[in-house]
């Protein structure tokens, strides 16, 4: 072989091979994430019975509920049957590093209780902790001990700053109290990947959804969780039910 | 007797810095140390109460400062309530041990017990330096607290268990906050065991010639006899705060009850009893405050003569063996502070009885000093206006004990605002007003400069005022039903009580703000005071027969005789304990 | 002078210390229980006799300080030495502790040595990290069992009862605010769900402190209607401040109506 063809041999080997890597490091979720899960969830059964709660220890509750009664919020059933409240994601098919969304979930303390009473985030995503009420709270979540999350109990006073959080490790699901206010409960799901919470209808959508097949999991903290399988193709949103059965 | 006793072994005087002033056995550098420690101790004291005081008054007020010492704790400068808890119950655990047990006792007793007695040194000079050095390591660890991320904890400086004993599910600072605590009082309580076993065996051994218990000043009698209720006191500290350290630590439960519910979560301990923390922490926690205020007595029954020119009333006797009825009945009353803790309703009745007596040998002393002035010839120098200042408010502080030592008045007025304004004037301000009243006295022999009288009379003025204006005002709102440990005050009838809340903070900010003229005292007073002459008060105990401060070994290399009582005061003439001259007739 | 000035402070101070007491200006709240009339006596005598004591030793004191302030020539001792001193103390003060001891036992046994009335009315009261919860033991008069770790609080089982399984519990009506019927002897017993607490109606003349592992009885009877504030007054934690429940005295027939109201909810 002449030089000049050596030359051009190896600088194509090079360029090969810097391609060929190129193209290996890239993350796995390389084609655009548009793909959409969306569907319901229904309650099959009768909606048990939530008491009411009674605010009256701190009536500066009341101040900012304007009238609203409250109730427990344990079974939140909507008109039509449908079940709020359940956090549905991705237990298995996800693959790769996945990007974690900047724009910071909200939690508010709202009326003296939680808004919303189940909070879906992803590992290392900001949470905005804020207390929009007319006194104190105090936040305290209680993670699984030895799960990689780390427990806190820290107070927010009128006017105070909101306050920033993070959750290191996947858990499901964390529950968070407020001890001020005993009545006050919620749940912190950190889970990987795109995930949704149902509305008051029922409701849900997981959006920036890579194409693929997955097992989708709904968890509700009294019914437990339910799976099924579903694939998502480029431009077509998948749907998907679940019916958890009444006690 | 002095001739049989055990010397102090002599020790050439030391060399270098270290020796002299840090790690020195020199029982002088130690009582200095002491005072120091307690002084910055007290400073830190008051700047949390300022901190209080301000966000009890002032909710929405940004404190300057707070929120770079603890962005968590006070996020913006507006403190939240767990801080509001950690800054109280760091300002009772500072101010209570190390300063309030600490300078009376520790710090006068040391620089002046062994000159008092003629001897060159305390008993056990090394463990000596041990008991100041363990103490300061104390405050290392109760200081540390602030500095960690959950900060000092929120019980209180009573710790009641299971609050203090469950660790963080309780509240933020419960983890590491409380553990540093109970360490940092478990050193305290070895320091004061140490200390307490040292001042025992010098006044009993080291007497020198001629000095018989009769003839003992009256400070030293005071410090003695405290030196045993701390002895017994402190050690039943030690153990509850062990016991409370293995609840936390080591999976016991000596005060924590099975069936504790915690943020929904039962809780693996069972089989314990918080009323035996309350108990044992009691039956030191009483003592204590006599342990505060014996030193007191003894400083003021110390410095009246010399200002009134005569002996007390009652001689020696009265006011000492009226300390030593204090000392001991103080042991059998501890149950006062359990009146509606669930303990039997008849054990109530119990305690109140001794309690209620311990104010006869309470009234006895204050009567000795107040008829000691009848037909006196009154000098006002500053430790005079101090001393008379600790009677008024002695007499104001225990006259608040009759509401809460009955158990029937105890049930209302029991976690109120006034309780703490008694705790504040008995054991707070009358044994601080002792403290400086000693402190006036005592600072041309420690230091062999003058303070200046002006700047201590003007000190005293505005101390006295604003101690009436912020603590007889908590006894008024006590009455109204005003809760204590209150880190705000939201509730229907309180909120009728803000301007008093207003006028409490005020009055306390300027009362903070003339110690400083104290500290400036003292400090410019060591560098630019007049010379202090070796007797400038023309007083007649054994530390004025020394040099002003006085030389490495006390006298100089003498061997002081004793030929008199300590209060041979007649007008302007007195006679020193150890001048050979005979006494005036008819004393 | 210094000491004729320290003479006209202290007796200021002891006048305007005098004044605001005797004038009320805060002072305790009306009182509407049956036993409380003892305690407010109680606290009136022992404001006679600690006041007494208090304006003489001040006074007293005052008075020999612009005496003898600045005094020349040879001192001399109180006639009589320390002796009348000592006795006065025994005699005088002695007396006062016998005779305060005395009736205040009165007091004191009227709250916690007489037996509860037979028709007291049970309500069973939990106090938790931050707030107060009552139970009435409903139709059956009987209160069902607790199980601490069954307390949920977040679905609002904060006694840990379980209705569906133990019948006494069933009916079992918990609230958040504390009714009672005027002039009807009520019987509560205090437990704690995790630390220590207090029970504190100031109108009441009623202050308990609730011991985790103990459950405390204590009884009394509300003369009055009205609406009344339970704090709490033993350190509990962060919310120790805020923690309260309102305490209703109703007549019999708002009672049963508002007992009703509850029971609906449950």
């Amino acid at each position: 072989m002449k030089t000049h063809q050596r030359i051009a041999a190896t600088v194509f080997a090079l360029l090969l091979l810097f391609a060929v890597g190129l193209l290996w490091s890239t993350p796995g979720v390389g084609a655009a994430a548009t793909g959409q899960i969306a569907g319901t969830v229904k309650l099959d059964g009768p909606a048990p019975h939530q008491k009411p709660i009674d605010m009256s220890k701190d009536p500066s509750c009341a101040q900012t509920r304007g009238g609203t009664p409250a109730a427990g919020e344990s079974v939140v059933v909507g008109a039509n049957g449908g079940l709020a409240n359940v956090v549905v994601y991705i237990s298995q098919g996800l693959s790769g590093d996945l990007p974690i969304p900047s724009k910071p979930v909200t939690f508010e303390q709202r009326g003296c209780q939680y808004v919303p009473h189940v909070v879906a985030v992803n590992p290392g995503q900001h949470m905005t902790i804020l207390n929009d009420d007319k006194t104190m709270h105090n936040i305290h979540p209680e993670p699984k001990p030895g799960g990689g999350n780390n427990a806190f109990n820290k107070s927010q006073v009128v006017g105070a700053p909101p306050l920033d959080v993070t959750w290191a490790s996947e858990e499901i699901a964390i529950p968070v109290k407020c001890n001020v206010h005993p009545w006050m409960h919620a749940f912190i799901v950190v889970v990987k990947g795109p995930n949704g919470v149902s509305d008051a209808n029922g409701s849900f959508k997981l959006e920036n959804v890579p194409p693929g097949t997955y097992t989708l999991t709904a968890w509700h903290e009294a019914f437990g969780t339910m799976t099924q399988k579903v694939t998502v193709a480029e431009g077509k949103p998948a749907a998907a039910e679940f019916s958890f059965k009444g006690k | 007797m002095a001739e049989t006793s055990v010397q102090a072994a002599h020790h050439a005087a030391p060399q270098g810095f270290i020796r002299k002033y840090l790690f020195s056995v020199d029982h002088k550098v130690i009582g200095i140390q002491y005072l120091t420690l307690s002084m910055v101790a007290a400073f830190v004291g008051m700047a949390l109460s300022w901190a209080m005081r301000l966000h009890l008054a002032y909710p929405d007020f940004r404190i300057p400062l707070l929120g770079w010492l603890s962005p968590n704790g006070a996020p913006n400068g507006v403190m939240t309530p767990e801080y509001y808890l950690s800054l109280m119950t760091m300002h009772g655990t500072i101010m209570a041990f190390f300063v309030l047990t600490a300078a009376p006792f520790a710090g006068f007793g040391n620089f002046l017990l062994p000159i008092q007695v003629g001897a060159a040194d305390m008993a056990f000079p090394r463990l000596n330096m041990t008991s100041f050095w363990v103490t300061f390591v104390g405050f290392l660890l109760a200081a540390a607290t602030f500095f960690i991320p959950d900060g000092p904890p929120l019980s209180g400086w009573t710790a009641y268990a299971p609050l203090s004993a469950v660790g963080s599910v309780a509240g933020p600072g419960q983890g590491l906050g409380q553990t540093l605590w109970v360490f940092s009082i478990a050193l305290f309580c070895i320091a004061s065991l140490l200390g307490a076993l040292n001042f025992i065996v010098t006044t009993l051994d080291l007497r020198t010639k001629g000095l018989t218990l009769s003839r003992l000043p009256l400070s030293t009698w005071a410090w003695f006899i405290d030196a045993w209720v701390s002895l017994l006191a402190f050690a039943v500290l030690l153990p509850c705060g062990l016991l409370l350290a293995l609840d936390r630590l080591g999976g016991t439960s000596f005060f924590i009850p099975g069936g504790l519910v915690f943020n929904d979560q039962l809780q693996p301990h069972s089989g314990g009893s918080p009323l035996l923390f309350q108990h044992l922490f009691w039956f030191f926690g009483h003592p204590e405050v006599y342990i505060i205020i014996l030193p007191a007595f003894g400083i003021v029954s110390h410095i009246f003569p010399t200002f009134i020119r005569k002996p007390l009333v009652g001689g020696w006797k009265v006011i000492t063996f009226a300390e030593i009825a204090v000392g001991t009945l103080s042991f059998v009353v501890w149950g006062h502070h359990m009146f509606v803790s669930g303990m039997s309703p008849f054990m109530a009745m119990v305690f109140s009885v001794p309690t209620l007596f311990i104010t006869i040998p309470s009234v006895i002393a204050v009567l000795v000093w107040v008829f000691s002035l009848y037909g006196s010839n009154l000098r006002f120098d500053t430790p005079m206006l101090y001393s008379l200042g600790f009677v008024s408010l002695f007499i104001t502080g225990g006259i608040g004990g009759f509401f809460l030592a009955q158990p029937s008045t105890d049930s209302y007025l029991h976690a109120t605002s006034f309780v703490v304004g008694h705790f504040h004037f008995t054991m707070g301000l009358s044994a601080i007003f002792a403290t400086f009243a000693g402190f006036y006295y005592w600072y041309p022999k420690m230091f062999g400069r003058m303070m200046n009288e002006k700047l201590g009379k003007l000190h005293f003025w505005l101390s006295f005022v604003g101690v009436y204006c912020v603590f007889m005002t908590l006894h008024l709102t006590g009455f109204a039903g005003s809760v204590r440990r209150y880190s705000a005050f939201v509730d229907d009838f309180m909120i009728p009580l803000m301007p008093a809340q207003r006028f409490m903070t005020i009055s306390a900010l300027l009362l903070g703000a003339s110690q400083f003229i104290f500290l400036f005292n003292a400090i410019w007073s060591r560098f630019k005071g007049p010379k202090a002459a070796d007797n400038p008060w023309g007083a007649t105990t054994l530390e004025w027969d020394t040099t002003s401060p006085p030389p490495s070994d006390n006298f100089g290399g003498r061997q002081l005789t004793v030929y008199h009582g300590p209060m041979e005061y007649h007008g302007e003439a007195s006679v020193m304990q150890t001048s050979p001259a005979a006494s005036v007739a008819g004393t | 002078m210094v000491g004729k000035i320290f003479a006209v402070v202290v007796a200021l101070v002891t006048l305007v210390t005098a004044y605001c007491v005797i004038t009320h200006v805060w002072w305790m709240p009306v009182d509407i229980s049956a036993h409380g009339p003892k305690i407010d006596h109680q606290i009136e005598e022992t404001i006679l006799v600690a006041g007494l004591l208090f304006i003489a030793g001040q006074i007293v004191l005052a008075s020999f300080v612009f005496l003898y302030g600045g005094a020349r020539g040879k001192p001399k001792q109180i006639p009589g030495g320390a002796k009348p001193l000592v006795i006065f103390a025994f005699v005088l003060v002695g007396t006062e502790i016998l005779a305060l001891s005395f009736i205040g036992s009165k007091a004191w046994g009227a709250v916690y040595f007489a037996a509860p009335d037979p028709s007291s009315m049970p309500i069973d009261v939990q106090a938790g990290q931050f707030a107060y919860y009552f139970r009435y033991p409903g139709l059956d008069g009987k209160f069902g069992a607790l199980h601490p770790e069954m307390i949920n609080e977040g679905t609002q089982n904060y006694f840990g009862i379980d209705p569906e399984h133990d019948p006494d519990a069933k009916d079992d009506i918990v609230t958040a605010e504390m009714a009672i019927p005027v002039n009807q002897p009520i019987l509560l017993t205090l437990h704690s769900k995790d630390v220590g607490h207090s029970f504190y109606v100031r109108e009441l003349r009623v202050q308990q402190d609730f011991v985790p592992g103990l459950d405390i009885p204590i009884h009394f009877t509300a003369t009055q209607t009205g609406r009344y504030e339970i704090v709490c007054t033993q350190l509990c934690g962060l919310g120790h401040y805020n923690m309260k429940a309102y305490l209703s005295v109703l007549s019999q027939a708002d009672f049963d109506d508002w007992l009703k109201k509850q029971a609906a909810m449950q």
